[in-house]
């Protein structure tokens, strides 16, 4: 008999319009020792199960069939019984260990407090029990730090207080949702290690739920693909990642970059299982035509000389206190070329994003020289000179959410620029610019009537390029654009982006902090730690020989698809 | 038909049709507003008409009461005018005050509390100790402050004349600090967000950016407070026309009418003074239940599933 055992599990959520059915006829089973990995895509349906099995559902869910077997015992709607196995026998590990632990009470009182409630120790036992579960799961001088409130932690090291906390009871299932999502690459490395050591050590059974299959390339043994509620395929995570039998498998495995070998462009999988080999823009269009073609030559479009950023605590009286300022950049120099695909990595914090910001003025640098071709950006006095970028410089950013107005139309959104740049523009011309841009960028003319909300993640992305792409740049910074997005999506956003460069032979400033995607995207790489510059160097040799240690710390971390493969 | 259709398939729409309290004081304040607003052919007599007036009728009581006479349902005040009359002629004053003040309040507000969030800096500190020190002067003393003055400026001829604007001005200014906090407070929050970076990197200017695309964004909670406004700046009108310092006695408010029956009060006169109040409480309560549902239907925070 399993251990855990899933029988035709259906869920649905009840609304005033619809019934939305969340999982429908999802069975698998899970035994000691083993970790299982649900991926799929966002909406698929991996978290509802999750919070079915702790029958956690948020109203108006609620399971309509099936059941769910812990230890032969019946759980599924019985209240009764999960609330003595929720903490005790089942520990859960959330996404974000920034707001899952209570910020008001201290590390011990949140640990002795669980310990508490489901064994019968004392204090001073369930304080000694708290000390050893830190020092279990790496914390160092866990017997100071134990008094210690969740936000003097980092984020890495809270994520490893609510994994003690989950397993302090020792359970024997153990649920991770997201456990490394909100994480850098080099802790999620850490991450990922402690969860599989715990699971040999403790015997446990562990879901992992997740987007990455680099996560589930490096610690499952098992593998359940969700699509829609339904799970499409299950087995091995050997057999499934070199060889998925459903579509949805081979589209979430063929749309991962490859971290070892650069390829030209994603190949994409239709819901039908067939290769999409067509070019997704669609770049013949009149606008392109009009605009004619500018030839890149070799020269500087991009120069940063020795800037650098500090962020003080804004008060009126300015004193040079140390403790109140933080250095976003220190002395950062490099040139973007023209034409090129020049990237940004690094993990948080590491001041990608700051770089962007200076350079389409949203915030001033506080030294250095920034210059656009041969004109400098900033003139003596820090202001930021407009005329010189005027529409050549355009971003795409990382949030497709909140970077569209939710008040205006599609068409509204990107004719704004349209019009403040061709104030002469009449209104034909206008509606043909706008459905030229709006096919460039993939999307159907009849969206261009709907609002931004009716949109999914990716399509709002499409909507943000064609925006950019209406004033004509010349350099188009790419902030993250994908890392809001399934992975298939990201696949076809980055052929867009691709596409869209080779034809209008747009210069790009690509910042991210995912190396795999890094890599497929750019010629030259940056390497930036806490507003450092690391390491300048071409991708191919960046990746294959690194110089810096801190660049190969990085490329050794990332989650490898192809490890197993 | 499709049009209805449409509201109540939005979230907003479904959560009016299933509230009887939204619907009921829509439906009541509907009726006020059209009585006052079509107040010459809804209401019986014009009681400003000196041929419509006589004083044989004089302190006649209620229709049901003993003496009371079957023209006059609520009965007449002290110079022979019909209540009901005076009351709907003075209900579209209150009115016509409630909303003027509480517009000019918003325009005031909202202008100064976008441009504090979106500029910041000196401006939105000066802007906002403003509303601080604004926050801390009594209402109806702001008012009677302003009243004061626009005696002393303006000749008792001309005064008569201008009272209604007076007590606009007066009602208005007291008003703007909530709307000035409020949308400060949104355009922090909406001018963070992507599309307002976007918008400066396309080029586009602070005016046009804080206007066209940040004030579409913040205008619900800016609906909330000018339904709740509403209502306040009403009983506002009343209290200062109560106090004799509102609109003059030619063209009596629902406060005048109150003030006028109060003197009749202890005589017996009861009605002169009670329906007008009344009324009053009536306008006023279905305003705020409406404001109240609004502040649950229009934040999502409160959604019932």
């Amino acid at each position: 008999m399993s251990f855990l055992k899933i029988q035709n599990l259906d869920i649905s959520y009840k609304t005033r319009k619809e019934t939305i059915v969340a999982s429908q006829n999802v069975s698998f089973t899970l035994e000691k020792g083993e970790i299982l990995g649900v991926v799929g895509e966002s909406g698929s349906g991996k978290s509802t199960i999750a919070n079915a099995i702790i029958n956690q559902i948020d109203p108006p869910g609620e399971i309509t069939q099936g059941s769910i077997q812990l230890d032969n015992l019946e759980l599924c709607n019985n209240e009764n019984l999960i609330q003595t196995f929720r903490g005790k026998k089942i520990g859960f590990i959330f996404q974000d260990p920034q707001t899952s632990l209570n910020p008001l009470f201290t590390i011990k009182e949140q640990l002795v407090e669980t310990i508490q409630t489901h064994l019968k120790l004392n204090d001073q036992d369930a304080t000694q029990r708290a000390i050893q579960l830190l020092k279990e799961v790496g914390i160092q001088d866990a017997e100071k730090r134990i008094n210690d409130y969740p936000h003097q932690f980092s984020g890495g090291m809270r994520q490893r207080v609510v994994i003690a906390l989950s397993i302090c009871c020792e359970p024997d299932l153990l649920i991770a949702d997201e456990p490394t999502t909100a994480l850098d690459v080099s802790i999620q490395a850490q991450i990922l290690k402690l969860i599989k050591e715990l699971t040999i050590k403790r015997n446990l059974a562990v879901i992992i739920i997740t987007h990455d299959m680099g996560v589930i390339a490096e610690i499952t043994n098992k593998v359940a693909i969700m699509r829609y509620g339904v799970i499409v395929e299950q087995g091995l995570t050997k057999d499934i990642l070199t060889n998925p039998q459903s579509s949805e498998g081979k589209s979430l495995i063929i749309s991962v970059p490859p971290t070892n070998k650069k390829i030209n462009r994603f190949t994409l999988i239709s819901p039908e299982g067939k290769e999409i080999t067509l070019n997704s823009a669609n770049l013949t269009k009149n606008i392109i035509k009009t605009w004619g073609v500018r030839e890149t030559s070799n020269k500087k479009i991009l120069n940063f000389e020795n800037v650098s950023k500090v962020f003080d605590d804004g008060s009126l009286l300015k004193k040079q206190d140390s403790k109140n300022i933080v250095k976003a950049l220190t002395g950062v120099t490099f040139d973007v070329f023209e034409g090129e695909t020049f990237g940004l990595v690094g993990e948080s914090g590491s001041g990608k994003s700051t770089i962007a910001k200076i350079i389409t003025g949203l915030i001033k640098p506080s030294s250095g020289k920034i210059s656009y071709y041969n004109d400098k950006l900033y003139n003596d006095r820090n202001i930021y000179q407009s005329q010189y970028s005027r529409g050549q410089i355009q971003m795409i950013f990382q949030d497709p959410y909140s970077s569209l107005n939710p008040r205006f139309k599609v068409r509204d959104i990107i004719a704004e620029p349209l019009k403040f740049y061709q104030k002469d523009l009449s209104q034909q011309d206008l509606q043909s610019n706008i459905h030229d841009l709006i096919d460039i960028a993939g999307m159907s003319r009849q969206s261009l009537d709907r609002y931004p909300h009716e949109f999914s993640g990716g399509q709002r992305q499409r909507i943000s390029i064609a925006r950019a792409l209406a004033t004509r740049p010349r350099l188009l910074i790419c902030d993250e654009p994908t890392s809001a997005l399934d992975v298939s999506i990201q696949a076809q956003i980055l052929n867009l982006l691709k596409d869209i460069q080779d034809e209008l032979h747009l210069t790009m400033l690509f910042i991210s902090h995912d190396l795999p995607v890094i890599r497929q995207m750019c010629n030259r790489i940056v390497v930036l730690k806490d507003g450092n510059v690391c390491e300048i160097n071409d991708s191919e040799s960046l990746f294959k020989q690194p110089q810096h240690s801190y660049t190969k710390q990085l490329i050794d971390l990332m989650p490898k698809i192809e490890s197993l493969v | 038909m499709k049009i209805y259709q449409k509201f109540y398939d939005t979230d907003v729409g479904y959560s009016f049709f299933n509230s009887k309290v939204a619907i009921f004081s829509f439906v009541l304040f509907l009726i006020i507003a059209f009585c006052s607003l079509f107040a010459e052919f809804v209401s019986p007599y014009n009681p400003f008409d000196p041929l419509n007036v006589s004083l044989m009728d004089a302190f006649i009581p209620p229709v049901w009461s003993e003496g009371g006479d079957g023209r006059f349902i609520l009965g007449t005040d002290q110079q022979g005018r019909d209540m009901l009359s005076t009351i709907i002629y003075g209900s579209r004053i209150s009115l016509i005050v409630g909303f003027a003040s509480i517009i000019f309040a918003m325009v005031f507000g909202v202008f100064l509390g976008v441009t504090a969030g979106y500029l910041g800096g000196k401006y939105e500190t000066i802007v906002m100790r403003l509303t601080d020190v604004q926050l801390t002067i009594p209402s109806i003393l702001m008012a009677l402050l302003v009243d004061g003055i626009a005696r002393a400026i303006i000749s008792k001829s001309m005064h008569d004349e201008m009272a209604i604007y007076v007590l606009i001005f007066a009602i208005g200014i007291s008003e703007w600090p909530q709307f000035a906090r409020v949308t400060r407070a949104s355009t922090l929050v909406e001018k963070n967000k992507e599309y307002v970076a976007a918008s400066k990197i396309i080029g586009l200017s602070s005016i046009y950016i804080m206007f066209k695309h940040i004030l579409p964004n913040i205008l619900r909670p800016v609906l909330v407070i000018a339904t709740i406004g509403l209502a306040l700046a009403i009983i506002a009108e009343s209290t200062l026309s109560f106090l004799g310092v509102g609109v003059p006695p030619t063209t009596p408010s629902l406060g005048t009418l109150i003030r006028f029956g109060n003197n009749f009060l202890f005589s017996g006169e009861w009605w002169i003074t009670f329906f007008p109040a009344i009324f009053l409480i009536v306008l006023a309560l279905s305003i705020n239940l409406l404001g109240d549902w609004m502040r649950d239907a229009l934040n999502p925070k409160l959604k019932k599933r």
